[in-house]
Formats: C-alpha cells, structure tokens, sequence
C-alpha cells in the first residue's frame, strides 16, 4: 500500500522473547498496525514508542506454531518488513516541510507535501521539485569505457555526444531487465549511470562481474558514487522562468552553453554553484519540460533551497513520489520492480527503440533480436477505466471481456490519473489484446470494472520546447 | 489541528459515530481524511446490511491508497450517502457533514459507550 515491501529473514528459537525496532510509518498510514510485520503468531508482549526517532519498539514472544517449516536446527524462520531505511541528505528539508514519509526501495522518501493531486497539478501547470537523491550514480570512466558500456546496455553508446544523456537499458543473457537508466557522457571517456534507487547494489555487482569478464578491464573505472550524490528533478512549464538563476554563469563542461535554459532535451551541462560543481541535465520522468541536476551530497539541499526560493512566485511546490508516480504513469513511463524486472524484455515493455541491433554484441541481444523480429507473447499496455470506478492497483488482475472472459494479465502500474480524472495503468497482456481500443476488465476487490486499451501516453502534456 | 467534534464518539480506527436516539451516523474523522488526502473513491456497504461492530464495511480510496473502514457499531444499515459515491471529495471537505457515510439502527446501543470520547480521541490522535 504505497510502499514497496523489503523483507529480511531471521531465524528465531521456538518462545524466545525478541525486542523489534521499527521505524514507524505514522506519519502516513492511519491504521499503524498493518504495516509492520508479515510474521504470523507472533504474541505482543509490550509496546514502546518514540515519537521523536519515529521508532517503535515491539517485544514479541515467538509462538509454538509460525510460517515455515522447522528448519533442522529446531528454529523457526520469521519473515519481517524491513523498515530500517536509509535516508537522504534532504531528509530534514522534507521533515521542515512537513512531508509524510514512507519506505520506497529501501528509502525513507516523501510520498506527499500537502496533497498527490495539488503536486501533481503544480507540474502539469506551473513547477515541481522532487528529491531524486535515492537514485544511484555510478561513474564509469577509461580509455575503453565506451566499448564497455556498448557490450553492456542496450542503446548505441557511440550516438552519445560529449555533453548528452541517453536513456538505456541494462539486460541479462535472457534479455530480461536488470534496470533501466540514464548514462551521461560528461567527458569523451568519462560517463555517469543514473540508476534506480532499489537496483543500486545489483547494477554495481552486475557491471562489476561483466567488466571481470571484459578483454580490456584495465582500461575501464567503475565507481559508485551514490553515496557521494545527491539530486532533484525541477519538472514543469515554469521552470524555464527561473532555473537560469540557479548558477547564472555559463557551463564549465559537458555542453558548453550560457545558460541552461539553452541545454536542448536530453543534453547536459556542469555548472558551478557554492563552489562546488553540478551536473544538470534537460530530463524527467513526468513528461513535462525540466531539468535534473545531480550534485554532491553537501550541497544538495542549498540547491533545494534555492530552487524553491527562486520557482515560489512561479507556482513551484516541493512533490513527493506520489506525484511522482501519478505524473509518470499518466505519460507510460515504465517504474522498474513494477513494469520492468528480471523476466521482461525492453521489446515486450515496448522499449524496442531503446534497444539498438545495429551495434556489436550486447548483453542479451540473441533475445532481443529475436523478440523484435518474430515478435512477442506479451506486451506492456496502457488503459484508462471506461467509467468511473475505484483505481487500479498494481497486482490487480486483468481479464478480457465478453462471455468467454479469462484472465489475461496483471495491472503492473495502475492509479487515479490526477490530469485525467480517472483510474489509468499498465500491464502485461498477451498480443491479441495489446491493440489500442481492445475492451479488457480490471478486477478490483473481487468484481471487474470496464476498462480499454489506449495508446502511449495515456496523457499528452502540451510541451511548448 | 484536527477537528474532532465533542458532541461525537469515536473509534480507535478514526470512524466517527452521531447517535440519535438508536439511529447512529457513522463517518470518517478529520484527522483521517487529512491523513488519506485526496479521496477519489468511496465504496459504502449495501443497504439492510446486518453490520457487526468491527467489520470492515466501507473501502474509501485515495490516489495512493485504499483504506477499510471498520463499523464501529452493530446494527442493520439504513442509509447510505450517495452524495459521497457521486463527489468523493465531500470526505475532505466536509468529513462530519455532507461526507458522511451510512446511518446504522443499532442493534446494541450499549456499544456506544465503549467508543472513545472527543478528549480520548483526541488524545490518541496528537500522539501519532
């Protein structure tokens, strides 16, 4: 429930008595209790909270009969949420704000400020910050950090001019997807992977065990940075009204240009600000015009505040990941761990264009090539609900209408769509019900609501660049 | 600060009871719909439903979540609110007016003085 579940396993003896910490997650969900812990018969012995950490403290005693089999060692394995979060440095900036705060792929991130639909619309009208401070960097640098990068995404690396940001994909040998991400060309041997919050470890391990395994390993650095950066999405109309004034000086590299309103989309530049240097890149995952910037950690929250003093008197609002997610599914951009994972392919997610087969071999290209030439099973699709009814939610299940109806597919990312009025999402459905106007159903809680297939994006902002 | 009534009663799950005679009106209180935001969907439980306290009888969803509401009085359903259905917003505009949600004939009225008062209520709610 607007949160992604992370658990962690621990082997418990049979009455012990074990003190659980927890980060609460109060400040959101109104019932406390049901996002705690997944465990069953587990016996509450006392209760404690610090309202000041945000920290909960249960003693549970563990029951005679729990979920799962008896392990040869006489315990019993015990399976919790994992709410022990990291934090951005933005974290105190939010709190001030008086964000309400959830779990997001290990992260403690604002959801909402005031409200998902007034953030939203403050987007889609005016401007919106967003922490992106969560997601990963990973620098990737050396006289063959081209070649690599090329044997290792999916988009042709060699189209990318020093001073240009590329969306791509990272595959597995069975073209599923290890992530979706950003690489940044900052230098002619120097590039920057902006990758997803929750894939940080995984990407780094994967690019790690592939450059093992790269003739010219030697010539090629592998960094992650992530720990070191910080980042904020400025998305919206306005914001070519007052982003200039963020560093009013030209660009110190990438594209040379006098100011960064001039960057054209997907190009980027660095930029001085409080003696430190940033990277800001005409990109966004709402599909309104903006920019993000990407910038070490102990400066990140001057270039918050800056941002929201300078976009104030333009309608800028400070927007959590609700909005977030409303504004990206409305324009179909995928979420990876909802509409990507380890057993898609970018072909069946309709990334086809992301995927370049007129390159040398790449990690999963036998797949891929494959799938684009003889086609695909299933396909990830976009619908809108017919009539007015509760939203879609991810994990709902989608059928085909009419009398032989069957279930055909999951909602993979589904939600009252802020700009539409209406319950929007996408899933998976098998070829024969991919076509734009095909009739499906959506169960929701037990009955099935009318929904059609529609083209991407399901929302088209009136971009004026 | 919430609003929390004191001519109400209150159940720990953030429902709020008006009890008139042994008619009851139930509703989802201010720090509740402060809490949700955004309701864009409001599921209410059919009427002459024979509701037990504690069931989970209406969902009210918002763009990020969908939450139960839980009877918190026993009894037969007599009336629900259609304006809600049709304008789910009334919720965060009006939660103890024209955002309420079903009137109930209560079949234990001695379960009403189990419910929290506007003080206990309030107590509960500033501590989250």
């Amino acid at each position: 429930m607007g949160f992604e579940e992370q658990s962690f396993v621990e082997t418990f003896k049979k009455s012990e008595v074990v003190r659980i910490e927890f980060l609460t997650l109060k400040t959101l969900n109104y019932r406390s209790d049901f996002c705690i812990m997944s465990a069953h018969r587990l016996t509450l012995e006392s209760e404690s909270e610090n309202p000041k950490l945000n920290v909960l403290a249960r003693t549970v005693s563990i029951a005679g009969d729990l979920c799962g089999p008896l392990d040869p060692r006489g315990s019993k394995r015990l399976v919790f949420r994992h709410l022990k979060m990291k934090r951005t440095p933005l974290y105190s900036a939010h709190q001030k704000l008086g964000a309400k705060l959830i779990e997001f792929g290990g992260w403690e991130m604002p959801v909402q400020y005031t409200s998902i639909t007034d953030e939203h619309l403050a987007v889609r009208k005016a401007a919106g910050i967003f922490d992106i401070s969560h997601m990963g960097e990973v620098s990737v640098s050396g006289p063959r950090a081209e070649a690599f990068l090329n044997r290792t995404l999916t988009n042709d690396l060699r189209k990318l001019e020093v001073g240009a940001a590329q969306y791509t994909l990272m595959c597995n040998e069975r073209g599923g997807v290890i992530d979706d991400l950003y690489a940044y060309r900052n230098g002619a041997s120097d590039y920057l992977l902006i990758v997803n919050a929750s894939r940080i470890e995984s990407d780094f391990c994967w690019l790690q065990s592939r450059l093992a395994m790269f003739e010219h390993r030697d010539d090629v650095v592998l960094r992650n940075i992530s720990d070191a950066m910080g980042a904020v999405a400025v998305q919206g109309p306005r914001v070519v009204d007052f982003i200039d004034n963020v560093s009013p000086q030209p660009a110190k590299g990438g594209t040379l240009v006098a100011r960064p309103t001039q960057l054209k989309k997907n190009q980027i530049a660095k930029i001085q600000f409080a003696g430190a240097e940033l990277w800001i890149a005409r990109t966004g995952y709402t599909g309104e015009d903006g920019f993000e910037i990407v910038a070490p950690a102990q400066v990140i929250e001057a270039v918050w505040n800056k941002v929201l003093d300078l976009g104030k008197p333009f309608g800028l609002k400070p927007c959590g990941l609700g909005a977030r997610d409303t504004l990206r599914t409305e324009v179909c951009y995928p979420l990876y761990g909802n509409d990507l994972d380890e057993n898609t392919t970018p072909i069946e997610a309709g990334l086809s264009f992301f995927v370049a087969l007129n390159k040398d071999d790449f990690v999963g290209r036998a797949v891929l090539a494959d799938q684009k030439a003889n086609g695909v099973t299933k396909k990830l699709v976009a619908f809108k609900m017919s009539e007015k009814s509760a939203p879609p939610r991810p994990h709902y299940p989608i059928w085909s209408a009419g009398p032989k109806a069957a279930r055909i597919g999951e909602v993979t990312s589904g939600t009252q769509g802020p700009s539409l009025g209406i319950g929007i999402g996408l899933g998976y459905v098998p070829l024969e019900f991919a076509k734009p106007q095909t009739v499906i159903e959506i169960e929701i809680r037990g009955k099935r609501a009318p929904a059609v297939v529609v083209p991407k994006p399901i929302y088209s902002p009136q971009l004026i660049v | 600060m919430s609003n929390v009534p004191a001519d109400l009663k209150y159940a720990k799950s953030h429902e709020w009871v008006r009890v008139a005679g042994d008619l009851a009106t139930v509703g989802i209180t201010d720090h509740a719909q402060h809490e949700l935001t955004d309701v864009v969907f409001v599921e209410l439980p059919e009427l002459h439903k024979k509701l037990k306290a504690g069931d989970a009888c209406a969902v009210v969803e918002s763009v990020k979540t969908a939450s139960d509401i839980y009877s918190p009085v026993s009894g037969e359903v007599t009336e629900v609110n259609k304006a809600v259905v049709d304008n789910p917003a009334l919720v965060n505009t009006a939660p103890y007016e024209a955002g309420w949600f079903y009137k109930i004939k209560l079949s234990n009225p001695s379960e009403v003085s189990s419910l929290l008062g506007p003080e206990q209520y309030k107590a509960q709610i500033s501590g989250s």
